[in-house]
């Protein structure tokens, strides 16, 4: 009784300070809820020991390389998840063989990938074919920078946030582009013009389903949007145009990483492979990374829009229960909410099937795009009368 | 840190503003472009001017040059090499542009003194979209409206030239 009670006149400080029972505990929520201590004690000490030049030089190569191990982990992880989330919609088991339950495979076939040969088509574009891949590597990577994981894990807060991450990953679609013409082939070609009208098409939905909740956020920075969700995610404080928005972003998501049952662009069975038909060795992989990593930056951004990135579960000013979730760290939020979207991501490619070119456009020009503009001036709207929570 | 950043980037879109415009390879010289568009956004972000770069990023990176590309592609010469300008033209041309560079540098010199002044006004988006519906003084209502206006127009002029004709 007396630490319920204790719970309710407690300011929030005093209220940590005052857990009777597991000593360690209080330190380790500290150290899990705020990585700005970490970061700042790296930032200090980097500072201490270098001229400020050198030191900051120190911290982009260190930032670099983080991003780069988690680029590939990412991308084994994903390649995995999707292998086993296909394999038990369809009642197989998957990969089982390398590891346990066959956790090394991905691994086992990153290796392949890098011993195997890049070829070059005889009468290609030799320049624009080797660039590609590095383009599209390059976009998600930018992307991928400008995203918050967890409290004070944020390499870059820019002020235009979302803008800019909508902005860096428009470019991916001259990769696309560049390796389809370059590649000299008639499906490349075909699978790089479709890729193209698709992507350049459902960017409208996506851009219009996300300024539909910049409306009530007020802000594009991704530091601000994610602290306007502190009582609450957008999703349920927008009520109905936040879930509409939130289903037209998840529809546009999909079909712009190319992604069943949007992938007319790669389609198997009338193009072999689409864009990437002719690239092997390394930089298919690049490819085929910056498809899983695009998967995730959607991901990712619709978990900051629309269900708070690393912010706790919060419902009002309802503290007790705002300060439970609390004890579960940012991160643990952050990653959960972007594995099930993802999971939901591969939940629509081995379920629908594929559509074909003029349905797909049809859906995107004739239903989505007038739906999120109405959706948008109805959160106008919304917002105005201060209909939203 | 700031100055070699600056010059990285100026080297950038200086060399691939010459490859542009010479290289012989229709494609070629649009992903050139590309990349002296990414580096003028660099320059933005640099400045502090960062929805600048996003719109430089979007518009003209992700937009321009993906419009510039897929029509390039659909008039269906891509792959070959354009045939080597007459010499005629090649002087006059150089002759033109020499012309200009130094008709500007002229006038930048005589009438600038170039002082260095601090990046005192932040340009925040909240700034951008205010002063772009401010009917009053610094106020940009009625370029915008007129943009609008002329957008639409080309978009209801777009769709009469795609529409088939119906008899």
């Amino acid at each position: 009784m007396e630490t319920l009670q204790l719970f309710k006149i407690l300011p929030e400080k005093i209220y940590f300070q005052n857990i009777p029972y597991l000593p360690g505990f209080r330190k380790m929520v500290g150290w899990n809820l705020d990585f700005s201590t970490l970061t700042r004690n790296i930032h200090d000490s980097l500072f201490s020991f270098f001229s400020p030049g050198l030191a900051s030089a120190a911290e982009m190569v260190i930032i670099g390389l983080c991003f780069l191990t988690f680029f590939a982990l990412l991308g084994l992880i994903l390649v995995y998840a999707e292998r086993k989330v296909c394999a038990f919609f369809q009642l197989r088991l998957g990969p089982m063989r390398v590891g346990f339950w066959g956790t090394a495979q991905t691994f086992a076939d990153f290796i392949k990938l890098l011993l195997k040969e890049p070829l070059t088509t005889k009468n290609a574009d030799k320049f624009l074919f080797n660039l590609a891949p590095f383009i599209v590597i390059v976009a998600s990577f930018m992307a991928v920078a400008a995203i918050p994981f967890a409290k004070g894990l944020h390499a870059v807060d820019l002020d235009i946030g979302i803008f800019f991450i909508t902005a860096v990953s428009s470019i991916g679609v001259v990769s696309i582009l560049l390796a389809g013409w370059s590649s000299n082939n008639k499906y490349s070609l075909i699978g790089a013009i479709r890729s193209g009208a698709q992507i350049l098409s459902y960017e409208i939905s996506a851009g219009l389903a996300l300024l539909t909740i910049i409306i009530l956020t007020g802000s594009l920075q991704l530091s601000e949007i994610i602290e306007s969700q502190r009582t609450g995610w957008w999703i349920f404080k927008g009520h109905i145009p936040a879930i509409i928005a939130f289903v037209i972003y998840m529809i546009a998501g999909t079909a712009e990483t190319n992604r069943g049952p949007f992938d007319i662009a790669e389609a198997e069975s009338e193009l072999t492979a689409g864009f990437h038909t002719e690239y092997s060795g390394i930089k298919f992989a690049f490819f085929f990374l910056a498809e899983f990593v695009n998967m995730f930056i959607v991901s990712a951004i619709a978990a900051t829009v629309f269900f708070g990135g690393w912010m706790p579960f919060h419902i009002g000013n309802f503290t007790f229960f705002n300060h439970l979730m609390d004890f579960i760290p940012s991160v643990v939020w952050f990653f959960g909410k972007v594995s099930l979207i993802v999971f939901l991501m591969m939940w629509f490619r081995w379920t629908f099937p594929r559509l074909r070119i003029d349905q797909l456009l049809t859906l995107e020009w004739k239903y989505l795009m007038p739906i999120s503009l109405v959706n948008f001036l109805f959160m106008a709207f919304i917002s105005l009368e201060g209909w939203y929570f | 840190m700031n100055q070699v950043v600056f010059y990285f980037l100026s080297a950038v879109i200086l060399v691939f503003s010459l490859l542009t415009v010479t290289s012989s390879r229709i494609l070629r010289a649009a992903v050139y472009l590309l990349f002296v568009l990414i580096a003028t956004a660099g320059i933005y972000f640099l400045l502090g001017y960062n929805f600048l770069a996003g719109v430089q990023l979007t518009l003209y990176a992700g937009g321009i040059i993906v419009l510039i590309i897929f029509a390039i592609m659909l008039t269906g010469s891509a792959g070959e090499k354009l045939e080597r300008p007459s010499l005629n033209k090649f002087l006059l041309a150089i002759l033109i542009s020499l012309i200009g560079t130094v008709t500007s540098l002229i006038l930048f010199f005589a009438y600038h003194s170039f002082p260095v002044i601090g990046n005192e006004i932040p340009a925040t988006v909240k700034m951008v979209g205010a002063s772009l519906i401010n009917p009053g003084d610094n106020g940009y209502v009625l370029p915008f409206e007129l943009i609008s206006v002329l957008l639409l127009a080309a978009i209801v002029g777009a769709i009469v030239i795609a529409k088939k004709a119906t008899r």
